[in-house]
């Protein structure tokens, strides 16, 4: 039997945590002498209420649509990335290079070749790591923290010594040229009669990462490699009497993990900066891993969890702007996400099922 | 390169080698017990801040080392009940311990001090540790090649540099020569077998954590108020993952923990005090210094030059039988 139902699992629980998270966040606030209720209502006001305050809060979930579903499609393997960062820092330059090398004549086959170039770049990033796994058995939650401060270094050496243009000082690449400028919200909206906020951010790579979504979803709950990715997840014994290879799911799965981790790259590198600067992923690898446990791997989920994320990235920052609370408030509440919704789950499982068990006995 | 510029190199290597010495020990505690433990970094940020705060609030070092540990072991504490009472990721509980720190830290510092996440510095006799003379150094420092070596690489230091260098045989003594040590290092194989001898085994996880907080503690006072006069946001900087990664350089044993985190200071040492290395033929640029001691590390989980194999029951909650 069930312990509980379902939807108490995949709603009640996420919920739940939520709400402890908030609740704890808001004593925060509390405790550093500001007014909780007035800090939501100015996140709401200035992540919600303009299409200028939208426009980055899209802009936001557009990134962590891209890192949340590739923690989540590595955990389907019960493999745990915490690479997203390095690799999203590789996506970038594997975007740089293909919007500085080649002349495009026009966006759309720009923003294919940048998709491509930051799948491949991502993927190569996660390739090592996912290879020492698989082969050689070293942990690969170690080898991608390690693998993200050997990419911060990488990067650091390329920006420098490389493709920063010559005469400037900022550790940057050069500008992209015109013709690779995606087509941002209001550009696409205006068309259709809708104003759209015109210096937000967010372009058609938000479409991108709705895609992503969708087609992780076909692949993991549609799809036979899916099927094999979740079965190892579930049991690797299991998994290896039903004839799948351990080392090719784990190379597969932390392949497209990796590769979705660097497509983020073309929406802040591409769509947002339109050049590469050193801090690009501005930590957008990790929040990926508070929205998969969020969303609970579910490409819908992370979805959500995207947006929700995305409101607090664009909202946390209005609040730096206009009150004392700093952006950090922000890394605090992630924290508190990831604690409750991952490492604290039996703590609001445990009485859950409890409290579902004797609703079952006494309706028996 | 002259004598001189040797001792100076190795010299700023024991001052950078302690932080990472302190924080790999207090991962060997923990992960020894079996509580992977990747959130040595959030400990160390913490406790930086709060002894930086509390010493430049009171004046006192001591105040501030004190607050340094405690908020450290409450870190800890959190980590233990998560991954010990609430048997859940123990890497997952990591990441949040390193986001909470790095978020509560500046938060709590605008907060008191209003400086954009940073503490007012804080001197020699007013909150920061200050070097210790070791006894004749003065009188010996004349002497050609033992003197420079005792008085400037010896001796000079602040006292948590002795402290961590002391932590090493204290650690190997608790580990291979008491009855404690046998047992956490077995809790980190086969807790079955500690619980079988009716030792318990999430009381012997508690203690590694938390002298796994207690170590971190002064790990993070000694960067904030020995190292350096004041925290400021982000400070430890990586070394909290760099302690890690000596830690399975080290493959888990104290005197190696040592030789490791010298090595991986004296790579700090070398970048800090040079940018790019002229070697004649070709550059080494710094940023493959600052690399190197994850990629050595990867490679030696690689397998490639000696199998670095984790204690066996590390990362998974024990579950009694029922």
């Amino acid at each position: 039997m069930e312990k509980m139902p379902h939807w108490a699992d995949v709603v009640l629980i996420p919920l739940i945590s939520l709400i402890l998270a908030a609740v704890l966040s808001a004593l925060v606030i509390l405790a550093i002498g500001e007014d909780p209720i007035a800090a939501v209502q100015l996140m709401v006001q200035g992540a919600l209420g303009s299409t200028y305050g939208w426009g980055y809060t899209l802009y936001y979930a557009t990134n962590f649509m891209f890192t949340g579903l590739a923690v989540a499609v590595a955990f389907h393997a019960r493999l745990f990335n915490i690479g997203g960062e390095g690799q999203a820092m590789l996506g970038g330059l594997g975007v740089a290079l293909v919007c500085l090398m080649i002349p495009w004549p026009h966006w759309s086959m720009a923003l294919i070749a940048a998709i491509l170039g930051s799948m491949a770049f991502g993927a190569l990033w996660a390739a090592i790591p996912a290879y020492l796994q698989a082969k050689r058995g070293s942990h690969i939650v170690i080898t991608t923290i390690m693998f993200n401060f050997i990419a911060a270094a990488v990067l650091n050496y390329v920006l420098v010594n490389l493709l920063r243009p010559q005469g400037s000082m900022d550790p940057a690449t050069a500008r992209f040229p015109e013709t690779v400028h995606l087509p941002t919200l209001h550009e696409m909206l205006a068309p259709l009669g809708i104003a759209f906020s015109r210096t937000a951010p967010v372009n058609i790579s938000l479409l991108v990462a709705i895609a992503a979504c969708v087609l992780v979803w076909v692949l993991i709950w549609r799809t036979r490699l899916g099927y094999e990715i979740r079965a190892y997840g579930h049991s690797e014994t299991g998994a290896l009497y039903a004839g799948i290879s351990p080392v090719k799911i784990t190379m597969i799965a932390m392949l497209i993990s990796g590769a979705l981790a660097g497509m983020m790259a073309i929406n802040n590198v591409m769509g947002e900066a339109e050049r590469l600067v050193l801090n690009a992923t501005e930590g957008a690898g990790f929040i990926g891993i508070a929205v998969a446990l969020m969303g609970r791997s579910h490409p819908f989920g992370v979805f959500l969890a995207a947006l929700l994320f995305g409101f607090l990235y664009q909202g946390g920052a209005e609040l730096a702007l206009w009150t004392s609370i700093p952006r950090e408030l922000i890394v605090v509440i992630q924290a508190l996400v990831i604690l409750f919704t991952g490492a604290l789950d039996n703590m609001v499982r445990m009485p859950l099922e409890k409290l579902f068990l004797r609703l079952n006995r006494g309706r028996s | 390169m002259d004598f001189q510029t040797i001792i100076q190199i190795l010299d700023s290597t024991v001052r950078l080698a302690t932080p990472l010495l302190l924080a790999c020990l207090a991962g060997l505690y923990s992960e020894r017990a079996g509580i992977f433990d990747i959130g040595l970094e959030g400990k160390m940020l913490m406790a930086a801040f709060a002894s930086a705060a509390v010493a430049a609030l009171t004046g006192s070092v001591w105040m501030g080392l004190l607050a340094g540990i405690a908020s450290s072991v409450a870190l800890s504490g959190l980590h233990g009940l998560a991954s010990i009472t609430f048997r859940g990721n123990q890497l997952i509980s990591g990441v949040a311990i390193n986001f909470l720190a790095a978020g509560l830290t500046v938060l709590i510092a605008q907060d008191l001090f209003q400086q954009g996440g940073r503490t007012p510095p804080v001197s020699f006799g007013e909150g920061r540790f200050a070097p210790i003379e070791l006894p004749f150094a003065e009188t010996i420092a004349t002497v050609p090649f033992v003197g420079p070596i005792y008085a400037e690489l010896l001796s000079g230091h602040s006292i948590l540099v002795y402290v961590a260098l002391l932590a090493v045989p204290g650690t190997w003594w608790l580990l291979y020569r008491t009855r404690f040590g046998l047992r956490l290092r077995a809790v980190g194989e086969n807790p079955a077998a500690v619980d079988t001898a009716g030792v318990s085994v999430v009381g012997l996880r508690y203690a590694a954590v938390l002298i796994c907080g207690v170590l971190c503690g002064i790990a993070g006072a000694y960067l904030a108020t020995a190292l350096q006069a004041g925290f400021v946001k982000d400070m430890t900087a990586g070394r909290g993952f760099i302690a890690l990664a000596a830690l399975i350089f080290a493959k888990w044993r104290p005197w190696h923990a040592l030789w490791a985190c010298l090595l991986f200071g004296f790579l700090q040492a070398i970048a800090l005090r040079y940018q790019n290395i002229d070697l004649g033929a070709f550059v080494v640029p710094v940023q493959f210094m600052d690399a190197l001691p994850y990629i050595l590390t990867v490679v030696i989980l690689a397998g490639f030059v000696g199998k670095a194999i984790p204690p066996r029951a590390g990362g998974e909650p024990y579950v009694k039988e029922r």
